[in-house]
């Protein structure tokens, strides 16, 4: 597909230009440019080195420590995989979804809902909204939530509050707002008290009003300037994801739907827990991160992207009503069965908002939620996959344990490893329309942060102390000598050292 | 009831140094008295903490810094907007700056306890440079909290 990305002929004389953030609160990550002779960008390679080290940090604990310990892999995630890895130790106790409780399952999915909602409004107000409202190429000091709420005070404030109910729904549900332990082995360790539920409830139409309104504004931006949305690093690829039985969107427990660009069923209902049939991940040598593919269309073609666009593209309907009202809007403005624009992850976010919000009202309203069947047992196995659709895309948890319940090997495939070769490609594009001959532009450091940022990449699993430049940029030429840097400081001012 | 001085350290217990603020809070939940305190811990700041400042008299940040000089820091916090955007995570200084917006009124007086870092590894533990800085830190911040009045810690920002 984008086989260019790593057969540029005369490797070894292309150029490299190299962005490093080396700052905590972005984890390690760093992009590399590799230009050719004429100065045009042949290759792209996306850095995150943060997620080196998960599987080691599982291994040797006590299984039933897992929903609590991965919580700690990431910052801005926790509960997708607080989840992933209870539905894959649920395997261990002998309990399969359909066998868990009925309220544990519903339960287990309104921590979902809350959890997608919060991190998509985080990541569309605090995120990109300034971006979107202000320009790619806006001042500095526009590109912050804090200039949103100064110029769009009602939009900053709804973006603060539904961010915060998303929370509240976790607290109700899992009993603390982080390390909760709502999720265990076979089931929930609580269920919602009437009180909690009549809380939650009393916003909840607020929220799905504004998050209506944030579809709303998201599709005036996008339509306002189509052929750049629509053109913006964007890609021709696969989408993978989980869906219903009946092809509606699924965020919690599906089978594994893949379709190709244009359309087209790849593979459908595939149990996830035999993934390793249908997904292979590929090592090279320069990053940490993998680059899984599709084994049925192998590693040049079988790429795919996941994530709210993905699950938008291949679902055939949502089933909550404004929601899927919103879908069929979306579909209709490109024309195509699959909608290709790299921009339009921030408009199918949206869309996903409005649908947790419309399934929260839904599950609050059940009184299965305050059920007191929590927990379900059954025979020791060995091996547990866990699969869920977390905000950023498809999450694979895949443990074995041995006889004394110790974790002997885990493999954890998380969404940003699924977009890895996508937002290389995303990038190759940008910097070869922003990149030019040998001095590095701040508007190249702006619009490669802001296809990047479209994936909204799991960049702050690492950690926020403060302290250290965020962003790094070099030119080396073909001999290795730096030619140009640009170096953005934490407080986002750049800095130039010729070389 | 809502409690008039909120302590709230950040960071991830698992990532080595980062878990500075966490266990900060573990020590002043065992050794201070927190009858006028309360506690909150999250891995990073986020624009829904502003609202957690509301109603205070006093508020504690306290977090893992590797910009530290000493063993650890004490600042008084001014409202400022946070011009790194590309992050998930918000400067103590934005979180205020975010209340100001939304609430159209000045933040608490706040603080921050910043103690010094070297080391954030998924799954270590402390450096042992960052367990001696803990332990500066925890004795500075016991006494802080034994005594919550504004005068007092102005007086320690000032000092430190």
């Amino acid at each position: 597909m984008y086989e260019h990305l790593e057969t540029a002929e005369n490797r070894d004389s292309l150029k490299r230009v190299v962005v490093d953030p080396v700052s905590r609160v972005e984890g390690h990550g760093k992009v590399t440019l590799l230009l050719d002779a004429d100065n045009k960008v042949q290759q792209a390679r996306l850095h995150i080195v943060e997620f080196r080290g998960f599987e080691r940090f599982i291994q040797g604990r006590p299984y039933w420590e897992l929903p609590v310990l991965v919580q700690r892999l990431c910052g801005i995630c926790p509960v997708s995989h607080h989840l992933a890895a209870a539905k894959a130790i649920d395997q261990l106790v002998g309990i399969d979804p359909e066998n868990l409780p009925v309220s544990a399952d519903k339960l287990r999915r309104l921590l979902h809902f809350g959890q997608v909602l919060q991190s998509h409004a985080l990541h569309f107000f605090h995120l990109s909204s300034p971006d979107l409202l202000f320009g790619f190429e806006s001042d500095i000091s526009k590109r912050s939530i804090v200039a949103v709420l100064s110029e769009y005070p009602e939009i900053g404030v709804q973006g603060v509050k539904l961010r915060k109910y998303g929370q509240e729904v976790i607290r109700m549900v899992s009993g603390k707002r982080i390390h909760g332990t709502g999720a265990i082995a076979g089931g929930m360790n609580k269920s919602l008290t009437k009180a909690e539920r009549d809380y939650l409830l009393e916003d909840i139409d607020q929220m799905i009003t504004w998050a209506e309104g944030s579809v709303a504004l998201i599709k005036k931006v996008h339509c306002s300037n189509l052929p750049y949305y629509d053109d913006f690093a964007t890609i021709r690829t696969n989408y993978l994801g989980l869906t219903k039985p009946d092809g509606a969107l699924e965020l919690y427990h599906g089978g594994i739907r893949a379709k190709n660009e244009h359309g087209e069923t790849i593979m459908d209902h595939i149990d996830y827990c035999k993934y390793n049939d249908y997904i292979h991940e590929e090592v090279r040598s320069w990053t940490y991160m993998k680059f899984p593919y599709l084994l049925s269309l192998g590693q040049e073609q079988g790429w795919y992207r996941v994530g709210p666009l993905a699950r938008v593209n291949n679902c055939d309907y949502i089933d909550t009503p404004l929601a899927e009202a919103a879908r069929v809007e979306f579909k209709a403005h490109s024309g195509e069965a699959m909608v290709h624009s790299t921009l339009a992850f921030h408009w199918t976010r949206l869309i996903e908002v409005l649908h947790c919000a419309e399934s929260i009202k839904q599950l609050l309203n059940d009184p299965d939620i305050m059920g007191s069947d929590l927990v379900a047992q059954g025979e020791k196995r060995y091996e547990g996959v866990g699969v869920i659709e977390a905000p950023r895309g498809t999450l694979f948890h895949h443990y074995q344990v041995d006889e004394n319940d110790i974790v002997t090997k885990a493999n954890l495939i998380v969404s940003t490893t699924s977009n890895n070769m996508a937002m290389n490609e995303s990038v190759r594009q940008v910097a070869a329309e922003y990149l030019s001959g040998r001095e590095l532009t701040e508007p190249l450091l702006n619009n490669l942060e802001v296809a990047i940022r479209a994936y909204d990449p799991c960049l702050s699993c690492a950690t926020h102390a403060v302290g250290k430049m965020p962003l790094q940029l070099e030119l080396v030429d073909a001999e290795g000598n730096l030619i140009d840097k640009l170096v953005k400081h934490s407080d986002g001012q750049i800095e130039r050292n010729n070389a | 009831m809502l409690k008039p001085v909120l302590l709230f350290g950040y960071g991830n217990l698992s990532r080595g140094d980062d878990a500075l603020g966490p266990l900060l809070l573990e020590y002043a939940e065992s050794h201070c008295g927190l009858d006028e305190v309360e506690v909150l811990t999250d891995f990073q700041l986020q624009i829904e903490h502003a609202l957690d400042l509301e109603n205070r008299r006093l508020v504690l940040f306290v977090d893992a810094s590797v910009a530290c000089v000493d063993a650890f820091d004490f600042t008084v916090l001014e409202p400022a907007r946070d011009k790194s955007y590309t992050t998930h995570a918000m400067s103590p200084a934005a979180v205020l700056d975010v209340y100001q917006s939304i609430k159209n009124q000045t933040p608490p007086p706040c603080f921050l306890l910043s103690i010094k870092a070297e080391q954030f590894e998924l799954g270590d533990g402390l450096s042992a440079n960052a367990e001696t800085n803990l332990v500066e830190a925890c004795s500075f911040a016991g006494r802080l909290l034994s005594n919550p009045d504004l005068g007092f810690w102005l007086k320690q920002a000032n000092a430190v």
